[in-house]
């Protein structure tokens, strides 16, 4: 399975994303120049963490209107896997492609620790190695993760069930304690925790990885059906 | 030549954690009069005129400069000479 790794200016988790999909995971991985890249050939795309554009007006609002947003959009139209943590996460709402926006965190602070996750839907296509309501251990850093959508929109998200992830703790007063959610086709994943700084027990935990491996997993089911 | 005058504000009912701590701050100056405070942004934009110049500067504001799902935007239009 080949993973793209979107690297806008000011990204700065692009390569634990890398290290996570070509090195934990064992697949192939390329970090891709957010100008020059050409997504077609990929079968899932990453947006990393970071500050893209030293989040100027908004966090994520200027990579949003770059040219490669057009080609994640179409990717996610196609149904390929895509992933955004932490500011890639805010570039997806930006973009449109997640309900919602992003405020400041509730206490005005850049927090970087671990928190506990609460896996709230386990049959998504970035959740089916965890089991429902598991708890894990993932790590935030995160100065706008207070993630707020209107009372409609939680409704939906809860409807549709769209929300991957919520906080044990809530750390930074996203509504409903959510800590990522997914589109209503399932396909793409936003959340502020940072899976893939949680990848191997030398360095913390391995809560993360699992998250792509149910990426691969479902690529696989889908690959085999298609061979 | 025309100089757009637009600010930005946090929507009614959108908590304002800046605003908050800006609030806080005050009152610790011991202005006990003060209720409320919302940080927004300000923005000038310099733009040749056209016909259809505000539906312009809505569709910037959409698209770009404001964050509908959380913010209003108001614009004044001076002419510059």
């Amino acid at each position: 399975m080949k993973f793209a790794v979107v690297v806008f200016p000011g990204s700065n988790c692009d390569r634990d994303m890398y290290f996570a999909a070509k090195d934990a995971l064992g697949e192939e991985a390329d970090l891709v120049w957010y100008q020059e890249a050409d997504l077609s050939d990929y079968d899932a795309i990453l947006l990393p963490g970071g500050f893209s554009y030293g989040d100027y007006l908004r966090s994520g609002a200027i990579a949003a209107t770059s040219q490669v947003t057009e080609q994640i959009r179409a990717a996610a139209e196609a149904g390929k896997p895509i992933l955004g943590v932490c500011n890639g996460f805010q570039v997806l709402l930006e973009t449109g492609l997640l309900p919602g926006a992003m405020l400041s965190n509730v206490n005005q602070k850049f927090m970087c620790h671990y928190e506990t996750l609460i896996v709230e839907n386990n049959e998504t296509m970035f959740t089916s190695h965890y089991e429902k309501k598991e708890k894990i251990s993932i790590p935030i850093a995160h100065g706008d993760g207070n993630y707020y959508c209107d009372e409609e929109t939680y409704q939906t998200l809860l409807e549709n069930d769209q929300i991957a992830f919520t906080y044990e703790n809530n750390p930074n007063g996203s509504v409903g304690d959510i800590a990522g959610i997914t589109n209503e086709a399932g396909n793409v994943l936003g959340m502020m925790p940072h899976p893939e700084r949680a990848v191997e027990k030398l360095i913390g935990n391995e809560d993360g990885l699992r998250l792509f491996q149910s990426i691969l997993t479902h690529w696989r089911n889908n690959h085999a059906i298609n061979a | 030549m025309r100089k757009v005058k637009i600010h930005i504000t946090l929507k009614e009912g959108v908590l304002d954690p800046q605003g908050k701590a800006v609030q806080n701050s005050l009152r610790s100056l011991e202005y006990d009069n003060v209720n409320e405070v919302r940080v927004g942004k300000y923005m000038e934009v310099m733009m040749e005129d056209t016909a259809d110049i505000e539906k312009q500067i809505d569709r910037m504001c959409d698209q770009l400069l404001a964050n509908p799902v959380i913010e209003d935007y108001s614009y004044t239009i001076e002419e510059v000479v």
